[in-house]
């Protein structure tokens, strides 16, 4: 099955659950869901609805137990686990929560892992993530441990190695949640400017009402399916 | 990514020296033990490695090790003589008298008296004078720790007098012998002189030593002599274990130095392993991350065992720097002097602490490798 083109993300009735017995708990319920490209669409809901399930799926980190999910027109799961990884280090970017930097390495070096994975020389690798760093307004902060930097210069580290490898979808799960209101702002205005592209999608997890307007189209989920999307 | 499991590694500076602590420590202790164990061990067949002019010993068929002997009677000299390959068999004397110096200062002695004839037995590592000196009446040879115990402090000099039971003897030469399980001074003389260093007992050969005849192995001798004699006959290297073996069977020293080893394995198992697991797991969060970008099973493998063989490196390192810089100094002691940090101790350990820190890292990447990389957005 080819997607449209400028669909990056296709979910069908995907169906994950987990355990087995009377402990089974079925946590999406068929859900469909789409992100385009050129576009940042948030997925939004309460704690506990499937949001992080879902992404975990379309990150192709979980398998779903029933469904099919398409990535710019590749379906991931049909691929085989090294395969998958390839894709996963090509194609897609993360930002997470907590951000996940290693403390051990300086802010350039975080940003330069993608890279570094992808067997890149260390020297070029880290100057391709300066560079990063400087267009997201931090790149005097380059040679600095994580432990140095505030959380909003931590998450804008994360946003640059989510970016560094140029990937066509990034994920971001909560972005702003361990960001003030400010921080949270600055982050989104930059995944705004610097993430989102005519040849790449950003589906961005959040509680956060205070971003919604940076999306450019919201899936609500409740209860593991999306209830309505509205876009802006 | 080589770069990047070093860094993650030496990064918590408080759990890298922790690590290297426990294997540089472990390391250190183990090849400390078994070494001086080993040496001491090996210390307590010195007297007899020491006469190299022997190949075979014979003794009382009770006979145990060199300190415990029970003398021969001088017809079993000639027997032995009497017996086919045998090239040539000569007595040997050996003591414990008490040697005073004019200073007052004494020592209970190791006296080994030589065939007076041949001289069979001398020392051939001399520090001054000739053992060929014992030639001349009251002419004895001393080795150098002993001397020193008698002689605190003072320079190596030929000359000096000794009193042995009311006998005084002159120092005609100072040897290098090996250091015995017990520091003793080891005094050389003529047969004849030694049997008056101490009170006269109705027999007094402790031993004969033998030659085999070209052709004929040590080994084959001993044996024919056991036969023709009915009087126990070891070549010296048999000998020098049997002495090896009382010790081990016969004091606490293994125990002892057991019990050390014992806890040192396991400091170096469960600190070294507990440790490095630890720090595995407490990274479980970043091996997730790196999962969730891509870093492939196979890569995460080559960085956990890149660390753990890091770790193994320095902490070894240091650990034997430490052992060799203890063994070094301790070498310059009388009483430890020839007690040195074995190769094969420290080729062991090095292969038991390597495998200690790779067992550890496999334990934490079975983690790694069953790690969900979804879990990392679980805040």
């Amino acid at each position: 099955m080819t997607s449209t083109p400028s669909i990056a993300v296709q979910c069908q009735s995907v169906r994950r659950s987990f355990g087995s017995g009377d402990a089974r708990i079925e946590v999406l319920r068929g859900v469909d869901f789409e992100a385009r490209q050129g576009e940042m669409t948030f997925l939004v809901g309460p704690s506990g609805c499937g949001k992080t399930t879902l992404i975990s799926i379309i990150a192709g980190l979980l398998d779903a137990s029933a469904g099919e999910v398409a990535l710019f027109g590749s379906k991931p799961a049909s691929m085989t686990s090294r395969g998958q990884i390839l894709f996963r280090r090509s194609h897609l970017g993360f930002v997470f929560q907590q951000y996940n930097l290693l403390p051990a390495l300086t802010a350039a070096e975080n940003a330069a892992v993608p890279l570094l994975a992808a067997g890149m020389k260390h020297r070029e690798a880290v100057d391709r993530a300066t560079a990063m760093l400087q267009r997201l307004g931090i790149g005097e902060k380059a040679s600095v441990l994580p432990r140095l930097l505030s959380g909003g210069q931590q998450q804008r580290v994360a946003l640059a190695r989510a970016l560094v490898h140029e990937p066509r979808l990034i994920i971001c799960d909560e972005p702003t949640a361990a960001l003030d209101h400010k921080s949270g702002e600055s982050v989104m205005e930059l995944l705004a400017t610097a993430a989102v592209h005519p040849e790449r999608a950003v589906v961005v997890v959040t509680h956060d009402n205070r971003v919604f307007h940076f999306a450019h189209r919201i899936s609500h989920m409740n209860d593991g399916v999306i209830t309505h999307t509205t876009t802006h | 990514m080589n770069f990047v499991a070093f860094r993650m590694l030496i990064g918590d500076r408080a759990k890298y020296i922790g690590l290297i602590f426990a294997v540089a420590f472990s390391t250190f202790l183990l090849q400390n033990q078994i070494s001086i164990f080993a040496g001491i061990m090996k210390n307590t067949g010195h007297r007899v490695i020491d006469i190299t002019d022997a190949e075979v010993w014979v003794m009382d068929p009770q006979t145990r090790y060199f300190d415990e002997n029970k003398a021969l009677k001088d017809t079993d000299l000639t027997r032995v003589r009497g017996v086919p390959g045998v090239d040539y068999a000569v007595r040997l004397f050996k003591g414990n008298p008490v040697a005073r110096t004019n200073t007052g200062r004494f020592a209970t002695c190791v006296a080994l008296g030589l065939d007076d004839a041949t001289l069979t037995g001398a020392p051939r590592h001399m520090i001054l004078g000739s053992w060929e000196a014992l030639r001349r009446p009251h002419q004895i040879v001393i080795d150098k720790a002993g001397y020193l115990m008698l002689f605190p402090g003072e320079p190596l000099e030929l000359g000096r007098e000794l009193e042995l039971n009311d006998q005084r003897v002159e120092i005609a030469g100072i040897s290098d012998a090996l250091p015995g399980f017990v520091s003793l001074p080891i005094i050389h003389a003529r047969y004849s002189e030694a049997l008056n260093f101490q009170g006269k007992q109705r027999l007094q050969l402790s031993f004969v030593l033998a030659r085999a005849k070209a052709g004929l192995s040590p080994e084959e001798l001993a044996l024919r002599i056991q036969e023709a004699t009915g009087l126990k006959a070891r070549t010296t290297w048999q000998f020098a274990w049997d002495c090896v073996a009382y010790y081990l069977q016969n004091t606490g020293i293994p125990v002892n130095f057991g019990i050390t080893i014992a806890v040192a394995t396991l400091v170096g198992l469960v600190v070294t392993g507990q440790t490095f697991y630890l720090f595995t797991v407490e990274n479980l969060k970043q091996f997730g991350a790196l999962k969730a970008i891509g870093v492939t099973n196979l890569r995460l493998l080559g960085m956990i065992l890149l660390q753990a063989v890091t770790v193994w490196f320095v902490g070894y390192g240091l650990g034997s720097a430490l052992a060799a810089t203890f063994f070094n100094i301790t070498l310059n002691v009388i009483a430890t002097r020839h007690i040195t940090l074995l190769w094969q101790s420290a080729t062991g350990v090095g292969i038991f602490m390597l495998i200690v820190v790779l067992l550890a890292s496999v334990a934490g990447l079975q983690r790694v490798l069953k790690l969900q990389p979804a879990e990392v957005f679980r805040s």
